[in-house]
């Protein structure tokens, strides 16, 4: 359990200004200062705990990249002796080291009871835009740090975070593929399917609560969809492929590419796995379906114009058209949770790498290049970041970027080689 | 009239021994003791039927080791087409599932084999090259794997008998990164049920 209590005055709507517009191509990363925590109580252990703490915070949002975390060195007050009170704060001591945003906090952990009390500050107002004081166990540090991150984005933003997602993805750690779940930054992966088998295409339902993916465990590709908690879940046992599903967004249903018919088509099936409805129909293959935000259409990759290519059907009147023209390879897409782009893997030179192209406009910006081969974007749900996998360190790895592109790191080291990362929603936590 | 008689019965008594001595005179035994010729001719028919017998069985050993011999023959090559049957990938162009000429010439060569092996069900795997993403691949695994079995039912085989399973690039038979290994990984492969 986590107790939250509001700090002081941020319970007024002091969050009229928008400081970070999601929307933006290209962001101005906000210069941040955060100081270490101070330590309530006095100890040695409380010191670590304190740089533990700020050292985790600094990380999470920095992970957002709207922010460039300043580095402490240059800090011109000593954190353990200068207070955390609006009133004590000397704003200027800030401004002078180039920190926009200030993020204060003070803890005091007794046993196991760990008190914090986090507030984030416009320097050059000197306002407080959020402040929360938490109280927890001390092995929910994690938690408590990512609770208010959440407050932080939903302040500067305007939109909620990603701080309560995972990323699931698939991993030959143990000699077979299956699927992992890890934190949205990569934190404590841990396996979720036991198959002995080949895993694929993991798929997160919008309410978080099942995965859908294939595997082989009955010898052929088969379609399972599974609760993420509990043991329960359902097989849909078809001849052929049974590959690539896509939820469609607030529905306990899905789309997935079926060959129980012959050829590879798109079809519509209850979470229960029941066949509802034939959504593309043609002699060649179609793949990969991925739902706009509204349901109302999707992108898929057909090679019915000769080569693999995205076109998006509209469910509502029937129409299909063509969404890629560059390039005879683009598949993989995903459509961004806001709605404006598709994000797809192209072939060019000889190499994958990942797109991004308008749903209107038609001309692709090109996000990965000259590193090696980089495959399945997934969009974390506030459609700021991408997962992808890429080959440029050797072995098939995850990797995130910004949604144009920029700051592209490893979200994680595991032995063997790591594939298909798909992003969960937002989690409900308690 | 005693004339007569006495003449007879010489000749009656003369003639068998003088067939007698004629019949021993080949043999190397002459001096047998004195058997009555009905007992002898039978040991005789015996000793015959015996030989004929011993070289019967001769013959029946020969024509058995022969009858193996062929039918291990036949076995041997029996295996050898159910191996070829089995190893023998059918290839495929890049990004493709049509059939190549060379790939239908094998097909052929399986629907014979498949014919003569009625009660044979067969799994027909479609497998594709590292390159490219791999939930097209396994749609693409899907097509070859169906385009292999589709000429097969063309040729006569029964549906019912073959089962088709995409394995995408999830499965390379040559592990490496080049033009070589990736020939050889987009292919339909045959396992028997």
């Amino acid at each position: 359990m986590l107790f939250v209590t509001l700090v002081a005055c941020s319970n007024r709507p002091c969050h009229g200004r928008v400081y970070i517009d999601i929307n933006a191509p290209y962001l101005r990363k906000i210069p941040t200062a955060i100081p270490i925590f101070k330590g309530m109580s006095a100890g040695q252990s409380h010191a670590k705990l304190g740089r533990m703490l700020s050292g985790l915070l600094a990380e999470t949002v920095e992970f957002t990249g709207f922010f460039k975390i300043l580095d402490r060195e240059s800090f011109l007050e000593n954190p353990q002796r200068a207070g955390f009170m609006q009133h004590t704060i000397n704003f200027k001591n800030w401004t002078d080291v180039g920190a926009e945003l200030l993020i204060k906090g003070g803890f005091q952990c007794k046993g196991d009871v760990l008190e914090v009390e986090l507030r984030l500050f416009d320097t050059f107002s000197g306002r407080l835009i959020v402040g929360r004081r938490y109280t927890g166990r001390l092995k929910d540090h994690r938690r408590i740090i990512y609770r208010f991150c959440d407050e932080v984005i939903l302040r500067l933003t305007g939109h909620r975070g990603i701080f309560s997602t995972q990323i699931a993805f698939l991993s030959t750690t143990t000699g077979t593929k299956e699927i992992y779940i890890a934190g949205f930054d990569g934190y404590n992966p841990r396996r979720f399917t036991n198959t002995g088998t080949i895993t694929l295409f993991p798929a997160w339902s919008s309410d978080g609560k099942w995965l859908a993916y294939t595997d082989y465990r009955h010898g052929k590709p088969e379609l399972f969809v599974r609760h993420i908690k509990e043991k329960r879940g359902t097989v849909v046992s078809l001849e052929g492929s049974s590959i690539t599903p896509a939820w469609v967004p607030g529905r306990f249903a899905l789309a997935a590419s079926l060959s129980y018919e012959g050829n590879p088509a798109i079809y519509l099936l209850t979470g229960n796995g029941k066949i509802t409805k034939k959504l593309t129909r043609h002699w060649g293959i179609d793949v990969a379906p991925t739902w706009s935000p509204d349901g109302r259409e999707f992108a898929f990759v057909s090679n019915r114009s000769g080569s693999p290519q995205i076109f998006i059907k509209n469910i509502e009147d029937g129409n299909i058209r063509r969404l890629t023209y560059e390039g005879n390879y683009n598949t993989s897409p995903q459509w961004s949770p806001r709605g404006n782009h598709v994000a797809y893997v192209g072939w060019k030179n000889s190499h994958l790498d990942i797109y991004l192209i308008g749903i209107h406009a038609n001309s692709p910006i090109q996000l990965t290049r000259d590193a090696g081969n980089n495959e399945s974007p997934t969009w974390s749900p506030d459609g700021t970041l991408i997962a992808f996998s890429s080959t440029r360190e050797g072995p098939s790895r995850v990797y995130v970027m910004n949604a144009n592109g920029t700051d592209q790191r490893r979200l994680l080291l595991l032995e063997g080689e790591q594939t298909n990362p798909s992003w969960s929603p937002r989690l409900t936590s308690d | 009239m005693t004339n007569r008689f006495w003449r007879g019965l010489a000749l009656l008594l003369v003639i068998p021994g003088l067939m007698f001595a004629a019949s021993c005179a080949k043999k190397p035994v002459v001096s047998e003791p004195a058997v009555t010729p009905a007992v002898e001719e039978e040991a005789e028919a015996k000793r015959l039927a015996a030989e004929e017998e011993a070289r019967a069985a001769e013959r029946a050993l020969e024509e058995q080791r022969l009858r193996e011999q062929a039918r291990e023959r036949r076995e041997r090559e029996e295996m050898a087409e159910r191996e070829r049957f089995l190893n023998e990938n059918i290839r495929f162009e890049f990004d493709r599932s049509r059939l190549l000429a060379e790939a239908k010439k094998i097909l052929r060569r399986k629907a014979r084999w498949l014919r003569a092996h009625p009660d044979v069900s067969v799994v027909v795997e479609g497998h594709c090259d590292e390159r490219g993403t791999n939930e097209y691949n396994m749609a693409l695994g899907d097509r070859r794997a169906r385009s292999a079995k589709s000429f097969l039912v063309d040729m006569g085989i029964a549906r019912g008998r073959l089962t088709t399973i995409s394995y995408g690039e999830e499965k390379p038979l040559d592990p490496r990164h080049n033009e070589e290994a990736w020939a050889k990984n987009r292919r339909a492969h045959f396992v028997i049920d």
